[in-house]
């Protein structure tokens, strides 16, 4: 037997503008939890998606049981017994947890010269493997009616059932409840014990402390080292991923906060596990960070600020004047502006130009007799602001969709600039791009902050959460936990005793 | 990474492909039958083409904001039938209303225009505010306009119109056509509210990512309507229009013409899953479709095979269309 069950080495991925994995390696030891270490962005889940075959690995090689093996699409994966419980479930909710779990390799049975599906068959090995994962729910349940940890355990089942002996867990536990996790752990030590390898990508020091067996860190889109998990002490594993000094990253702030220009009181969602009772303040200048776990409504609330999500109670003030919001329109209004966290979901126009995504915000204030757009003046603040934030582009009427994750940011970022509010909201800012638009990025925040603006930061980021903040407040399950204004206070550890309180 | 000439001219002609193919097929048919190159027939396709344009004009706006509109062939049927029930001759024996003296045409075309945007707005209130479909919404609204239009008109066909109306379609300013003319200040207008108002702007930002545009502080749920409202008022032109030309409508006036018009705007270039598309888009959707039949009415082919010919068109201009905006893994 092979020394490593499953070996990578000197995988490269780039995508445009990105260097997302620059020769990293990987080695599994057979019957092993791995876990697969480092930084948003720093390519972990880029790395498993080449092994997965979703995406096409530009150099490098997989060995399986010290045989090299070709992995094109997540078919041959499977053939090859890699399974893959992903970040983002890919489910089909609308039908049964049975069709789920033989989605795409129904049993099928013979009716004269007609194939049929056995349901039968189906639904009696759906029951079995559930049972293997120690978990007893009707297999003809519609999936979509199964909470986010059941349907996981669905995905864990559908790979044993496929003798998976390499299950490859995408922050499996961003999602679940404490007992959810608890479930996974238990199916995954019985995994462990029959010999299946794991990989396990995750954020949470306690879950990889207590789950891993190696740890491998990866750092912007490079590998850094692997370890025997019990060698290694949690800062340990915290210096290599950060593994640069945080004083170099972020550039010095020249602003002091002013007076208080908004106050939040009391703001409650309409859904009682979304955001409850938040208050804050927020002064001219400042930088306030939001910190806290995945999961604990930080962009819920942002959202609930700006109009997009409805709001049961609460109240908003800016400059001292209640606001009223229904709608992101009374938001900017009341000078409110919101970068969001998926920038792709809710950010860009893919199909429409630069010109197009900086203007749309502000078509309103261009406009020539009340209703004839001003291309000239249009054109002259889209220029501008390509100049000021260096966005690389041969024009402003290239496609939006042609840049890479960086520059669409600072598009963005544009829109806001343009728009002129005098608080910027600003979910994952960083998230997915790299290190020297990043840097950009933290100049614009700091220049706005110097201009009088003041900026609320979502960051999961904690070195960007501290270096960047002036305060910070931390949210866990969508009660707002902690706030933390003195300098010496902002830790990390201080940062994850608030969002881990309930 | 700069591209040969060689790449160059193969991305022309697969971006052209169907402009290229139907210059070619014009030109045959010109040079073998002796009278299609003639200012009769050149203004005989560009009558056909001037109510399809504003037809498809109206369509482009709704598949611009990711939706489509099937409801606008009834709507068609509809204007032109309200239409020609207020502009019958006096003296005419079937006149609709015996005692109304027939109104102002341009009176008419107003009123048709505002009746049918009434419609409209229904159905973009159900899209917007009430998340329907648009596909089952326009849907519905198809049957609706239908069956009123058949309980006003009692299924009636109308003719016998004024002088005036059917001058709309005769009559000529500088040699060329009021129809033609309506036609081309339709499509200037709505130029102009594509490009140059934020309506337009707001448009292509709906169809490109609704949940976007709703961030970037766009009144995506108003807009919506706004673009039905449109469509409709244009359909209702259409109606009026074609009304003109025929000097006879009836219930069944229209039908079909959405299928067509949606047809046109995707092969000139109006991107079904929404935020792309031009005034152009919509023109040359419309005169590649009138070129084609017209080329294949004068080279023979039978009109039943005609049909099979317009299929196969939309199959290979949509699949070399799509061509462009597939991103490649």
């Amino acid at each position: 037997m092979a020394e490593y069950k499953l070996e990578l080495k000197g995988i490269c991925k780039s995508f445009p503008g990105v260097r997302a994995l620059d020769n990293v390696q990987l080695s599994l030891r057979p019957g092993t939890v791995h876990a697969l270490m480092g930084e948003n962005g720093a390519g972990k889940s880029t790395l498993m998606k080449c092994l997965f075959g979703i995406y096409k690995m530009d150099a490098g090689e997989i060995y399986l049981d010290g045989e090299k093996i070709e992995v094109n699409n997540p078919d041959e994966a499977m053939k090859h017994g890699i399974a893959m419980v992903h970040q983002e479930l890919q489910p089909v909710p609308a039908r049964s947890v049975g069709e789920n779990l033989f989605l795409g390799r129904f049993p099928i049975k013979k009716f004269g010269p007609l194939k049929l599906i056995d349901h039968k068959t189906m639904y009696a090995e759906t029951e079995r493997w559930l049972k293997e994962v120690k978990m007893d729910f009707d297999p003809k349940a519609q999936l979509g009616s199964l909470s986010i940890g059941q349907m996981q355990s669905v995905e864990i089942a559908k790979a044993v059932s496929q003798q998976a002996k390499v299950v490859i867990f995408d922050e499996p536990t961003s999602s679940l409840s404490d007992n959810e996790v608890e479930a996974l752990f238990r199916i995954m030590n019985d995994l462990r014990e029959k010999g299946v390898t794991m990989v396990y990508i995750s954020h949470k020091m306690d879950e990889i402390k207590r789950i891993a067996d190696d740890i491998t860190v990866m750092r912007d889109g490079t590998y850094v080292g692997t370890w025997p998990a019990a060698e290694m002490t949690t800062d340990q594993i915290i210096t290599k991923m950060v593994g640069r000094e945080l004083t170099n990253v972020y550039p010095p702030k020249e602003s002091t906060p002013g007076e208080v220009i908004m106050e939040v009181k009391n703001l409650s969602s309409i859904h009682s596990k979304s955001f409850q009772n938040v208050s804050f303040t927020l002064r001219k200048g400042e930088i306030l960070g939001f910190g806290g776990l995945v999961g604990a409504q930080r962009t819920e609330l942002m959202e609930g600020i700006f109009g997009i999500r409805n709001v049961a109670s609460g109240e908003i003030y800016m400059n001292g004047k209640k606001l009223k919001i229904k709608h992101p329109i009374d938001a900017m209004n009341a000078g409110i502006g919101l970068i969001t966290e998926d920038r792709r979901g809710n950010g860009i126009f893919g199909c429409l130009s630069i010109k197009d995504n900086v203007g749309i915000s502000v078509y309103n204030k261009f406009l020539k007799a009340g209703f004839v757009l001003n291309h000239k003046d249009i054109n002259k603040i889209v220029d501008d602001n390509i100049k000021k934030l260096s966005i690389k582009t041969p024009s402003m009427k290239e496609h939006i969709a042609n840049l890479s994750g960086g520059n669409q940011q600072k598009v963005i970022v544009s829109r806001w600039l343009a728009n002129d509010p005098d608080v910027l909201i600003m979910d994952e800012p960083t998230r997915g791009i790299d290190v020297g638009a990043k840097h950009e990025i933290y100049e614009i925040m700091n220049d706005l902050a110097k201009q009088g603006k003041a900026i609320i930061m979502i960051s999961s980021e904690m070195a960007e959460l501290l270096g960047m903040a002036d305060r910070v407040c931390v949210m866990c399950n969508g009660k707002l936990t902690g706030e933390i204004d003195k300098p010496e206070d902002m830790t990390q550890a201080k940062v994850m005793s608030y969002a881990t309180q309930f | 990474m700069t591209k040969t000439k060689q790449q160059k001219l193969k991305d022309f002609i697969i971006n052209n492909g169907v402009i290229i193919v139907m210059f070619i097929l014009v030109i045959y048919t010109g040079l073998t039958s002796s009278n299609f190159f003639t200012t009769g027939n050149l203004m005989n396709i560009l009558m056909n083409m001037s109510s399809r344009l504003v037809i498809a004009l109206g369509i482009a706006g709704c598949v611009i904001t990711g939706g489509c509109d099937l409801s606008a062939g009834r709507m068609i049927g509809f204007g032109a039938c309200i239409a020609g029930t207020l502009l019958q001759r006096m003296d005419y024996s079937g006149k609709f209303f015996p005692d109304m003296e027939p109104m102002n045409v341009f009176l008419v075309a107003l009123i048709v225009m505002l009746i049918c945007s009434v419609f409209g707005a229904i159905t973009g209130f159900f899209i917007a505010y009430l998340s329907v479909p648009p596909f089952i919404s326009t849907l519905a609204m198809m049957e609706i306009v239908y069956g009123i239009n058949m309980i006003y008109t009692n299924a009636t066909p109308l003719g016998g119109y004024v002088k005036e109306y059917t001058n709309v379609a005769g009559g000529k300013f500088l040699g060329i056509n009021y129809l033609i003319w309506i036609a081309l200040i339709v499509a200037a207008i709505t130029w102009f509210i594509f490009n140059m108002t934020r309506h337009g702007k707001y448009m292509y930002a709906i169809g490109g990512n609704a949940q976007a545009a709703e961030v970037a502080g766009v009144p995506v749920k108003k807009n919506l309507i706004l673009v039905y409202m449109k469509a409709a008022a244009m359909y209702g032109l259409a109606g009026f229009m074609l009304g003109a030309k025929a000097g006879g409508v009836s219930v069944q006036t229209g039908y079909g013409y959405e299928m067509e018009a949606i047809a046109a705007c995707t092969i000139g270039g109006v991107s079904v899953t929404g935020g792309r598309g031009k005034v152009s888009s919509a023109f040359i959707g419309v005169a590649v479709f009138e070129l084609l039949k017209v080329a294949l009415q004068y080279l023979g082919v039978d009109a039943n095979a005609q049909f099979i010919a317009i299929g196969v068109v939309i199959y290979v201009a949509i699949s070399l269309d799509i061509r462009k905006y597939v991103a490649k893994k």
